[in-house]
């Protein structure tokens, strides 16, 4: 294995056609053999000569090599996951004619095709609303783009520019008297262009009730914060901020509040990746974030994604 | 640099403010919490939570599981009170679904989470009094959790992660002979609380230490969004296990206790009484325990409908509340979301502090009883 791991780590360097040969497909063990075989004898030359030097040479030889290896690591990022998989499946098919086997992985990439939207279904005909939601369908009817009922949640959907008047009457109405703010959260939906659902959790510790609010922002979107509202929500928000990115506007602490104030990103988006940065790119998350998803945009077909490995 | 000439008054002390940081490897943060404490001498004028230390992305992890896997997963994040995460989970992809739960596993569900209470509970008893400095009380409550976690062992093989609920129902029935451990366990329980009362409840150093510290009127605790006994300590009377009921608890009866001033000691107070509260329901969950099954119908693969849900129980630290959503396609969730109770209390944090010692910002800090697991997820 260390053997194979080393030409790896090199390889990508030299051979940037090497990243596309396991596309090529057919023919995945000779190349890889023929690969394998010159940088055994290559990688070693160095290597010893890199470990003999040090005493002796400060390590000229060493640091332009580290210096390459750097300057590609952008390119080599996206190379380096693919790497140690192509000497281990041919190691591994050598002996079966397993080469079919990494193939039929690709297959579940299709199924999950991103859904559009929650479905947000409307209450059934006839239904009372609670009091609480007529109130508000009576004294900002404009204000409501939609109402929903699920499995006995109420849900108000509500236009960005009416968020604040909507909290405000919910917060105090008579039939209403939500006090609590329970949870601020967010749902991103990629493909829709107000890619963002973000959701308020009320309740009322008076008449024990509760509603959900929700409004539809896109990435720029700038939207109120509530803190003025329920102080509850203050770190929700930073949360919210943090996780999905979302403009809240006018909060008087926006920081991050669980990832480190200088990280890129955010990684509750859906088109965040789930496993973490190599430690060689976690100084740059920007680049890796880049890199990581180029290949996705060209089609080719890359180690399994994070859906496929865990089934 | 010129010295100043040396002062004569002693009220008067020139102090500038300080800012030190308290954590995040301090024992009594209960974990990687840091506190950014800004100091007038010894008062404390502002604190800011510094968290995230141990954030591992549970969220998103489990929008890459399967429904039922992640289970396992929650068991992670209040890691002292792994049962009533659980709970909390699988009601809410039950409430998504729609599935009737059997009247056997409601009942034993009640029992784990309650047993799992008074296990979270000898741990914040625990650590609180000895923050505060009285040992001993560490050292008896731990004797008794560790009873606790001795029957969760007899029932589901854990001692801390227990992984014990699934939708639908329960995966294991309890061995035979078990109810009548608990039952012995309770006998026992009630008499170790008045043990811990005596070395507590009326002592002066405690009393001094704990009376109207952190106060907090019912207005601020409801706007500040604290839950569980740091909101009933103002008298708040919120307890989700009567407000809405899940698992068995409309069945039973018990008291919410509330307390009136608002302060450490009341919200001591309250604790000590919900282990007694939990003793009483543990004990009416045992007398009614029905037969039958413990596994619901539930189709082997979990894929719910599309649609969202919210649902939230009462955790020892307050209200837990899972956001679920299901696009209906796949077999894991599209969005999973913890409303961890311990994060909006330590929320409350920063304005409890305020005006106090730095001694007391332990003691506050206890109070609200955190587990960091929670809070960071």
């Amino acid at each position: 294995m260390t053997d194979d791991t080393k030409p790896g780590a090199d390889a990508p360097g030299e051979a940037g056609g090497a990243v596309s040969e396991p596309a090529a497909g057919p023919a995945p063990d000779p190349p890889a053999a023929a690969d394998a075989a010159p940088p055994k004898a290559a990688p070693p030359k160095p290597e010893p000569a890199a470990a003999a030097r040090p005493k002796s040479e400060p390590a000229p030889p060493a640091k332009p090599a580290a210096a390459e290896a750097a300057r590609q690591a952008p390119t080599a990022a996206s190379a380096k996951p693919a790497a140690p998989e192509k000497p281990a499946k041919p190691a591994a098919a050598a002996k079966p004619a397993a080469a079919a086997k990494p193939r039929p992985k690709p297959k579940p990439k299709p199924p999950p095709e991103p859904p559009k939207g929650p479905p947000d279904p409307p209450p059934p005909e006839g239904m009372e609303s609670p009091a609480a939601v007529a109130a508000v369908q009576e004294a900002l009817p404009d204000a409501i783009e939609a109402l929903s009922y699920w499995v006995g949640d109420w849900t108000l959907i509500v236009r960005r520019e009416r968020l604040l008047d909507v909290l405000e009457l919910l917060k105090t109405h008579e039939a209403a008297a939500f006090d609590y703010c329970s949870d601020v959260t967010a749902t991103d939906w990629p493909p829709r262009e107000r890619r963002f659902d973000l959701i308020y959790c009320l309740y009322s510790t008076r008449l024990r009730h509760r509603v959900r609010v929700k409004v539809r922002v896109g990435e720029d979107d700038a939207v109120e914060s509530v803190t003025g509202l329920w102080p509850a929500a203050n770190w929700l928000e930073r949360e919210v901020f943090d996780q999905f990115g979302v403009n809240i506007v006018n909060h008087p602490d926006r920081r991050r509040i669980l990832m480190p104030d200088e990280w890129q990103g955010h990684p509750q988006r859906k088109d965040y990746p789930l496993e973490g940065p190599g430690e060689l790119l976690m100084e740059n998350p920007q680049d890796w974030l880049r890199v990581r998803n180029l290949p996705d945009e060209a089609g080719t077909d890359r180690e399994p994604g994070p859906d496929t490995e865990i089934e | 640099m010129t010295v100043p000439a040396p002062r004569v008054s002693t009220t008067q002390f020139d102090t500038n403010e300080l800012v030190i940081n308290m954590g995040p490897q301090h024992p009594s943060t209960h974990g990687v919490l840091r506190v950014v404490l800004r100091l007038d001498g010894e008062r404390v004028l502002d604190a800011d939570c510094v968290i995230g230390y141990i954030h591992r992305g549970v969220e998103k992890l489990c929008e890459n599981r399967d429904w039922t896997h992640i289970v396992l997963l929650t068991d992670r994040m209040d890691y002292v009170a792994a049962a009533t995460n659980n709970l909390g989970y699988v009601e809410a992809v039950e409430k998504l679904m729609q599935i009737e739960v059997p009247r056997r596993a409601r009942y034993l569900r009640t029992v784990l989470a309650e047993l799992q209470r008074i296990a979270s509970h000898c741990l914040w008893l625990g650590t609180h009094a000895m923050d505060i400095g009285a040992m001993t009380v560490l050292l008896y409550a731990f004797r008794e959790r560790e009873l606790v976690l001795d029957l969760f062992e007899e029932f589901c093989g854990a001692r801390l992660t227990y992984n014990s609920m699934r939708v639908g129902g329960l995966p294991l029935d309890v061995p035979p002979g078990w109810d009548r451990k608990v039952r012995s366990f309770c006998d026992l329980m009630e008499g170790k609380l008045d043990d811990y009362e005596t070395l507590l409840t009326n002592n002066r150093i405690w009393l001094k230490r704990t009376r109207d510290v952190g106060v907090i009127s019912a207005e601020e605790a409801i706007g500040l969004g604290l839950c569980g006994p740091p909101l009933r300590g103002s008298g708040v009377s919120r307890d989700l296990r009567k407000d809405e009921p899940n698992a068995a608890y409309e069945e039973f009866d018990f008291d919410i206790p509330l307390g009136t001033r608002g302060d450490t000691y009341d919200r001591y107070l309250i604790r000590m009484e919900e282990f007694r509260q939990s003793i009483r329901i543990v004990r009416q969950a045992l007398d009614g325990l029905p037969e039958g099954p413990i596994m619901g119908k539930v189709p082997r693969l979990l894929k719910p409908p599309a649609g969202e849900t919210y649902h939230a129980i009462e955790s020892p630290k307050g209200e837990l509340g899972y956001f679920l959503v299901s696009d209906g396609k796949s077999t894991n969730p599209y969005r999973f979301r913890v409303r961890p109770p311990s994060f909006c209390n330590l929320q409350g944090l920063k304005r409890l502090v305020r005006g106090h010692l730095v001694a007391d910002v332990v003691a506050l800090i206890g109070t609200i009883d955190i587990v960091l697991g929670e809070v960071d997820r």
